[in-house]
C-alpha cells in the first residue's frame, strides 16, 4: 500500500464511499468495544446502494467490477505468512484464483477493529471470519445469477471467479454480477463452510503473496518509507533505566544547520534532515541524569530477588502476565509427595532475553490539520495497530478517530511488538516541527529500551511409582507467565502457582509466553523422573498422557526420530519434549553433541511432530516451524540479557549471541494434518519443546541435569564434571 | 567532498564525507532502500552488498572504499524484468519469512556462487555465516543458494550493463 495515501480523518467511510460498484460484505459490530468511531453513514442514503444498513459496521470484503477482491483485516504480517494463509482461505470460500485478491492489512483507518497479531489467534478467528465473509459473498452472487436468469440457486455452480449455470452453458462473471449497483451484505454467521476435506487452496501450499518485492528489495518496510518533506529524528536516552533527566545542554546541536531540538520533560531528541545529520546532532546533546533511587538488581542476583519480590501492580503497561498466586489444585499433593515411592524436587532458572527483531523498532509520523483540528497518521510495525492507535489518541488527547496507524508488512516481533513506543516518539518529534518525521531505532536501543521475555525462577516437586505413574505435582513459577503452566499428563494430585514479581526490567510478550520457560522445567523434570526410575522417557510420557492428539505427535516424533534405535558414541545425548499450547499439539527429539574440552553443545539433529488441526498451508507450517525451533535454540543455549545497576550490559549483536547458520541442526518436521480438527495456529507451540529435549539430551551426553536457560552460553559448564552414562 | 561512485550500472556525483557509511549513502542519498539496517556493527549482514565482486556489510564500509569499483545492492540484481536466479530460487524454496535478512542473504550468496559455482551445504552455511535470520528460515536459505547453483551453472552471473545516470 501506498504510503503517501491520503489522510482522512474518517477514511474508512471515506474509502467504502469511493469504493463504487460491486458487493460488500459487512460485519455488524456489536461488540462493545469494537469499531469505537468509525460508523458508517446509512448506506441506503448513498446512491446506488441497495441494501440499508444500521450504522456501527466494518467492511471485511468488496469484489469490483471487474471481479477484484479486497479483502479487510486488522492482522499484520510479520513474517508468519498470514497474508498468503488468509488469502488461501478466502480463495478457498469465494472460489476464486488467490491472484485476483488483495489483502489490506493492519490499517486502523480502514480495516476492521482487531485486538492484534499474537497468541496464535489469527488462524482460528480470523480464518474463520474471513472463510464466512467470502462464503456469505458466493452464496449472495450465486443468488444474483440466479435472479437475472430466473432458475433455481440450486443448478448454479461457483467456480474460478465466476457463477456458471452448466445445464444452459452461460456464465457471469462475479464482478458483472452486482451490475454497476453497490450491494452489501452482512456477514452470516450460519453460512455453511467448506470442509476442509473439501478444500482445493487452502490445505495446499501456497507460495509467499509479495515475495517478489521481498527479493528485490522494493518492499518498503517502516524504515524504508520516504515521504516527500520527511525529516529524520532520534531520541536522547537515559543512562540508566528509570533515570530521570537533570539538565540538557542542546547549544551546539541547536546550532546546527536544519536541526531541531525537541525538549519536554524527561523526553528530549532531535530532527534533521538525514539521519547522519539526527545522529551527529544526537551526539552534541548534552545531558546529565538522576538514576532512579534505590539498588536495583542485577543478573546475578536476579533469581533469588524474583523469589523474594511480589509484583504490586500487576498488569503494567507492557502487559507483564495477568493472574497469579491462585493455584490450581487437584487433589492433594503436599500429602502425596510425602508418600511417593520416589519423590524429585529441583529449582530451574530462565533468564531474560530480547526479541531481536532483525528489523528495530521504526515509525513515520505525519501530522495534518483541517477543519476538525489536528490528524496523526503513523506507519509502524506494531503488532497491535488499534492498541497504538488508542495510546496515541490518548499521549496527544486526540479522538482516535483522528489517528491512524498503518502496519507495513514489518520485519519480525516474535510478541516484541506488541506497543507503540516508537511512534510515540515520532509523533512528538513531528509535531514540533510541522513535517513528516521518521524514527528507526538503533540495534542498541532496540537491546535496551524495548521489553524482554520475562526470566523467571520454577521449583518443581513430583512423585512417581516405579511403574511410571506420576503420582503428585508441584509446580511454583516465580514471575515468568501462567501460559501453558498446568500440566497435560493426568496426574492425580497437583498443586500449580503463578507468582507474579516486580521484575527490575521492562518485560512482556515473547513466542509463546511462559509456555516455553514452563515446559521446560516440566518437560526437563519428567525426563528425569524417567531417569531416576529407569524408564523409557518416552513410555514414561505415554503412560501418563491420556489425550490422544498429545499422545499422537509424541509417537510420530519417536518413530521419525528413530527414538533408542541405536546406541548413541561417547559425547552424544538424545531427549524428548512434548506439550500442548493454544490448540497445536507439539513433540521435539533432539541430538546433541557436546564437546567435553571445551563444554561446547552443539544441537546435530532435531524432530519436531506438530499438529495444528486442519492445515491451511503446509509449505508456510514447515517454515513456522522449523524458524520457531530455530529461534528457540538461542533461548535454550546461549541468549541472556546481562544487566547491572540499571544498564543493559550485552546491547549489540557482538555481546549477545543469536542463532546463526552453524548453530542450526538437520530440522525434520512431521506435520499431523487432521482435517476433522479446527485450524490452529502454529506461530508458537513449536518453540516450547525444543529446549527440554536438548537439556535431556545434554543429560545423556555428560551425566548431568541443566536446569537453567540458557543451558550452554559458554559451553555447558557440567560437560566435563563426569563421564557419560 | 565530492565523491563518484557507481551503484547498480550508475554513475552518482556526491557531496558526502568520505568516511561516512556506504549504508547511509545507499538509503538516504541514493534512496536504494533494499539494502537494510540491522545493527550498524557488521553482525548481522542485512547491509550486505557487493563491491566488486566481493560480499561486503555496508554498514561498515566507508563510501569512499565504494571510489573506483562497482557497487551492487538487491536492486541491481533485477535484468529487464528477470529475476536473478537466486532471487527466483527465494521464492520457488519459500526461503522468506519476514524478508528483512532477504537483501542482505541474497547478496551474499550472489558473492558465493560468483566464486564457488556449486557450492556445498557446508560451504554455503560458512558463507552465510555473517549474516542473522531471526525467522529461522536457514535451511530454505541452503536450498536457495543450491537451486540458484543448479539453475545457471557455471555460477550465476551479474551483468552490470552499465547506463548512465547522475544524481
Ligand atoms: S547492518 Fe551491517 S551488518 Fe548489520
Ligand atoms: S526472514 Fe525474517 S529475519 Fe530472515
Amino acid at each position: 500500500m501506498s504510503p503517501q495515501r491520503e489522510h482522512d480523518g474518517a477514511g474508512r467511510r471515506q474509502f467504502l464511499k469511493t469504493l463504487g460498484g460491486g458487493l460488500l460484505v459487512v460485519l455488524v459490530t456489536r461488540n462493545a468495544f469494537a469499531a469505537p468511531s468509525f460508523g458508517l453513514p446509512n448506506l441506503a442514503t448513498n446512491a446506488g446502494s441497495a441494501d440499508p444498513l444500521p450504522e456501527e459496521v466494518d467492511a471485511w470484503l468488496h469484489i469490483d467490477g471487474s471481479g477484484a477482491v479486497t479483502v479487510y483485516t486488522g492482522k499484520v504480517e510479520f513474517g508468519q505468512g498470514i497474508r498468503t494463509s488468509l488469502a488461501q482461505e478466502v480463495a478457498e470460500e469465494l472460489r476464486v484464483p488467490l491472484s485476483s485478491i488483495e489483502m489490506l492489512m493492519g490499517d486502523t483507518a480502514l480495516t476492521p477493529f482487531d485486538l492484534g497479531t499474537f497468541g496464535s489467534r489469527s488462524t482460528p478467528q480470523m480464518g474463520t471470519q474471513l472463510r464466512k465473509a467470502a462464503a456469505t459473498a458466493r452464496e449472495r452472487l450465486v443468488a444474483l445469477a440466479a435472479e437475472r436468469w430466473h432458475v433455481d440457486a440450486a443448478r448454479l455452480t461457483a467456480a474460478a471467479g465466476r457463477v456458471t449455470d452448466p445445464r444452459a452453458h452461460r456464465s457471469f462473471g462475479y464482478g458483472e454480477l452486482p451490475a454497476g449497483r453497490r450491494l452489501t451484505e452482512k456477514v452470516r454467521d450460519d453460512v455453511v463452510l467448506t470442509p476442509a476435506a473439501q478444500w482445493s487452496v487452502a490445505g495446499r501450499s501456497a507460495s509467499r503473496v509479495g515475495a517478489r518485492d521481498i527479493v528485490t528489495g522494493r518492499h518498503q518496510f517502516t524504515s524504508d518509507i520516504r515521504l516527500p518533506g520527511m525529516l529524520h529524528g532520534r531520541v536522547l536516552r537515559p543512562t540508566s533505566i528509570g533515570a530521570t533527566l537533570s539538565t540538557l545542554d542542546a547549544d551546539a546541536a541547536s546550532a546546527m544547520p536544519h536541526v531541531v531540538v525537541v525538549h519536554d520533560g524527561d523526553f528530549a531528541g532531535v530532527v534533521a534532515p538525514s539521519s547522519r545529520a539526527a545522529a551527529r546532532a544526537l551526539d552534541a546533546m548534552r545531558a546529565a541524569w538522576t538514576p532512579a533511587p534505590g539498588e536495583p538488581p542485577s543478573s546475578r542476583d536476579i533469581f533469588e530477588y524474583l523469589k523474594r519480590a511480589p509484583a504490586h501492580e500487576p498488569g503494567a503497561e507492557h502487559e507483564g502476565p495477568p493472574g497469579g498466586d491462585d493455584p490450581f489444585v487437584r487433589g492433594n499433593a503436599a500429602a502425596a509427595l510425602e508418600t511417593a515411592e520416589h519423590r524429585v524436587t529441583h529449582s530451574y532458572t530462565v533468564a531474560y532475553i530480547a526479541h531481536v527483531p532483525l528489523e528495530p523498532r521504526a515509525a513515520v509520523a505525519q501530522w495534518t490539520r483541517d477543519t476538525a483540528g489536528d490528524a496523526l497518521s503513523i506507519w509502524t510495525g506494531t503488532q497491535r495497530p488499534f492498541a497504538v492507535r488508542d495510546q496515541l489518541a490518548s499521549a496527544f488527547s486526540l479522538p482516535t478517530q483522528r489517528v491512524r496507524v498503518i502496519v507495513p508488512d514489518t520485519g519480525s516481533g516474535y510478541g516484541g511488538k506488541h506497543t507503540g513506543e516508537a511512534a510515540v516518539e515520532a509523533a512528538r518529534l513531528a509535531k514540533q516541527v510541522g513535517r513528516p518525521v521518521q524514527l528507526v531505532w538503533t540495534r542498541e536501543e532496540e537491546f535496551r529500551w524495548a521489553y524482554f521475555r520475562p526470566a523467571g525462577v520454577i521449583d518443581v516437586d513430583a512423585g512417581v511409582r516405579n511403574d511410571g505413574t506420576i503420582t503428585a505435582w508441584m509446580f511454583d513459577n516465580y514471575n515468568s507467565g501462567p501460559a501453558g503452566i498446568r500440566p497435560m499428563y493426568s496426574i492425580a494430585h497437583q498443586q500449580v502457582t503463578f507468582h507474579p514479581s516486580a521484575s527490575p526490567l521492562r518485560q512482556g510478550s515473547y513466542r509463546a509466553l511462559a509456555a516455553t520457560a514452563n515446559h521446560f522445567a516440566r518437560e526437563t523434570h519428567v525426563s528425569e523422573l524417567a531417569h531416576v526410575i529407569g524408564m523409557d522417557p518416552v513410555s514414561l510420557r505415554l503412560k501418563n498422557i491420556d489425550d490422544p492428539r498429545l499422545r499422537a505427535v509424541v509417537q510420530a516424533a519417536a518413530e521419525r526420530f528413530g527414538w533408542g534405535s541405536a546406541p548413541l558414541p561417547s559425547g552424544r545425548g538424545a531427549g524428548i519434549g512434548c506439550g500442548f499450547e493454544k490448540g497445536g499439539y507439539v513433540c521435539t527429539c533432539a541430538e546433541v553433541a557436546v564437546d567435553r574440552a571445551t563444554g561446547g553443545v552443539r544441537i546435530v539433529r532435531a524432530v519436531t511432530a506438530f499438529d495444528c488441526g486442519a492445515i491451511v498451508n503446509p509449505d508456510g507450517l514447515r517454515n513456522q516451524i522449523a524458524g520457531a525451533l530455530i529461534q528457540g535454540i538461542g533461548g535454550a543455549l546461549f541468549e541472556a540479557i546481562d544487566f547491572d545497576h540499571g544498564v543493559i550490559r550485552n546491547a549489540s549483536l557482538t555481546d549477545y549471541r543469536v542463532p546463526r547458520f552453524d548453530d542450526v541442526p538437520a530440522v525434520d518436521v512431521v506435520l499431523v494434518d487432521r482435517k476433522d480438527q479446527p485450524s490452529m495456529g502454529a506461530g508458537e507451540a513449536p518453540i516450547m519443546v525444543l529446549a527440554p529435549a536438548v537439556s535431556a539430551a545434554i543429560f545423556g551426553a555428560t551425566g548431568v541435569w541443566p536446569r537453567a536457560l540458557p543451558m550452554a552460553r559458554g559451553g555447558f559448564p557440567g560437560a566435563s564434571l563426569q563421564d557419560p552414562r | 567532498m565530492r565523491i563518484e561512485i557507481e551503484v547498480n550500472g550508475h554513475r552518482h556525483a556526491l557531496d558526502v564525507d568520505p568516511a561516512q557509511s556506504l549504508l547511509s549513502v545507499l538509503r538516504d542519498d541514493l534512496g536504494l532502500t533494499g539494502t537494510k539496517y540491522g545493527c550498524g556493527e557488521g553482525q548481522c549482514g542485512a547491509c550486505t552488498v557487493l563491491l566488486g565482486q566481493t560480499a561486503v556489510h555496508a554498514c561498515m564500509t566507508p563510501v569512499s572504499a565504494g571510489v573506483g569499483s562497482a557497487v551492487t545492492t538487491i536492486e541491481g540484481l533485477e535484468r529487464n524484468g528477470r529475476l536473478h536466479p537466486l532471487q527466483q530460487a527465494f521464492i520457488d524454496e519459500g526461503a522468506l519469512q519476514c524478508g528483512y535478512c532477504t537483501p542482505g542473504m541474497i547478496m551474499a550468496g550472489v558473492a558465493l556462487l560468483r566464486t564457488s559455482p556449486s557450492p556445498s551445504p557446508n560451504e554455503i552455511a560458512r558463507a552465510l555465516q555473517g549474516n542473522i535470520c531471526r525467522c529461522g528460515t536457514h535451511s530454505r536459505i541452503v536450498s536457495a543458494v543450491q537451486r540458484a547453483a543448479a539453475a545457471a551453472p557455471g555460477g550465476a552471473q551479474v551483468d552490470t550493463g552499465r547506463e548512465e545516470g547522475r544524481t
